[in-house]
């Protein structure tokens, strides 16, 4: 089961630690197709589309499969109350987590921080 | 600087129907939205009461409206942030983040945001327990004591739906009585998870790593209590992103845009639609309504001797 994005979908455990582990840079939106996730899904598109963030591979997850386990789990998850969950990932390790809707600004500051 | 005919400010559904409108007239068409296209629509998760079309969630319309608009020829631009206009004279021009374009007439169509509490404290447990969703965030809460924040239709149906998840909730609101109907205050009333403090506001949200409680005080005396509390629910209706054109057009005493019947403002060339204007009810179909006007409007508007004595 994927979500209805444009983005690339990570549908098990394996397959993520594969992408944070081959990619420098890695930012996975973990939520549903909701009010507040759908709105970070299209910042996350848009971004990818614009090209300024080649060095990052922009991915989905949907949050209800056991497998988002994976991240539901996360230390860094464990006080969120709120979709989705947004996790930046940097040379295979969380780098920043945030937790319900973001704006485009908050995303691009943040993947400038970290990239 | 990019020219058009008309520049439409907001994806909405009443952007996007003036965007389709005006370019299926044959009008170049910009549509600029500072966030995702689609407006309010998509927060919604089941629009059925959209004339002939089944159930189906708020995004899917916005998307297959916003499909439409494009394969019109409408230019979309999502999540361009604006900064400032200059819409008083024959040549409108308007500049967002990453440039400048002009055009013959201007149709606003914002729409609106959830209304916040504005307390410091609230920003700090957004998804932390502070949520504006029930129907996203509620099963982060079963099992636990939570507050809705509201008096009105949204507040109490949430309230009432939140009680599939919360071991109990309380509704804090300001006045001695609800704004909701009849229907909805008794569904709340009869449900015994839920609680109410009335003519009460809350004033601060307290907590460590996430939302533990929250203080309240009483409007008639100013007493604060405590209440614990892991998840606060806030449904307290909606504010029109008119505050960057408080200087532009006219608006009445709650910062909505007044226009007339062809939703024309009092500036020539510039037009309003949707939840940004000032009108007494707010639906997906009266947002396509307004936007169809405004379209007729504009086209008037553009075929007329002399667009500046309109």
């Amino acid at each position: 089961m994927t979500l209805d994005t444009n983005l690339k979908h990570v549908e098990t455990g394996d397959a993520l630690t594969e992408l944070i582990n081959s990619k420098e840079n890695v930012m996975v939106c973990c939520g549903r197709m909701g009010p507040m996730c759908v709105p970070v899904y299209g910042a996350m598109e848009e971004l990818e589309k614009s090209g300024d963030y080649d060095g990052v591979q922009f991915a989905d997850m949907l949050f209800d499969i056991p497998e988002a386990a994976i991240i539901r789990d996360l230390p860094e998850c464990a006080s969120f109350r709120g979709l989705p969950f947004t996790i930046y990932y940097k040379n295979g390790k969380v780098a920043k987590a945030t937790t319900s809707i973001q704006s485009k600004d908050q995303i691009t500051a943040i993947l400038s921080e970290i990239v | 600087m990019s020219n058009y005919d008309v520049i439409i400010l907001g994806g909405g559904p009443a952007g996007l129907t003036a965007g389709i409108y005006l370019s299926r007239a044959k009008q170049s068409v910009l549509i600029l939205d500072q966030g995702m296209v689609g407006g309010q629509v998509i927060l919604t998760h089941a629009v059925a009461n959209y004339p002939g079309l089944p159930e189906l969630s708020g995004y899917k319309l916005a998307s297959e409206m916003k499909k439409q608009a494009e394969e019109f020829g409408c230019v979309i631009k999502g999540n361009e942030k604006l900064i400032s206009f200059d819409l008083k004279g024959k040549k409108k021009i308007v500049t967002t983040k990453s440039g400048e374009y002009s055009s013959r007439a201007v149709i606003i169509a914002v729409g609106g945001q959830p209304r916040k509490l504005g307390l410091e404290s609230e920003t700090k447990f957004q998804g932390l327990g502070i949520s504006y969703c029930a129907t996203c965030d509620g099963d982060f809460f079963t099992g636990e004591d939570i507050v809705v924040v509201g008096g009105g239709n949204s507040a109490l149906e949430e309230a009432v739906s939140l009680t599939k998840f919360a071991k109990t909730v309380t509704v804090i609101h300001q006045f001695d009585h609800f704004q909701a109907y009849a229907h909805a205050i008794k569904e709340a009333e009869n449900n015994s998870k839920i609680s109410f403090i009335m003519e009460s506001d809350i004033v601060e949200f307290t907590g460590d790593q996430s939302l533990t409680g929250v203080n309240i005080q009483n409007k008639k005396d100013g007493v604060i209590t405590k209440l614990g509390a892991t998840g606060a629910f806030i449904f307290i209706g909606y504010v029109p992103g008119t505050e960057l054109f408080k200087e532009c057009v006219s608006l009445s005493d709650r910062k909505e845009i007044l226009t007339n019947e062809d939703m024309a403002t009092d500036v020539p060339g510039v037009f309003a639609a949707g939840d940004v204007r000032q009108k007494k009810f707010r639906q997906i179909t009266t947002a396509v309504s307004d936007g169809t006007i405004a379209a007729l409007g504009v086209m008037d508007y553009l075929n007329g001797p002399d667009p500046d004595k309109i």
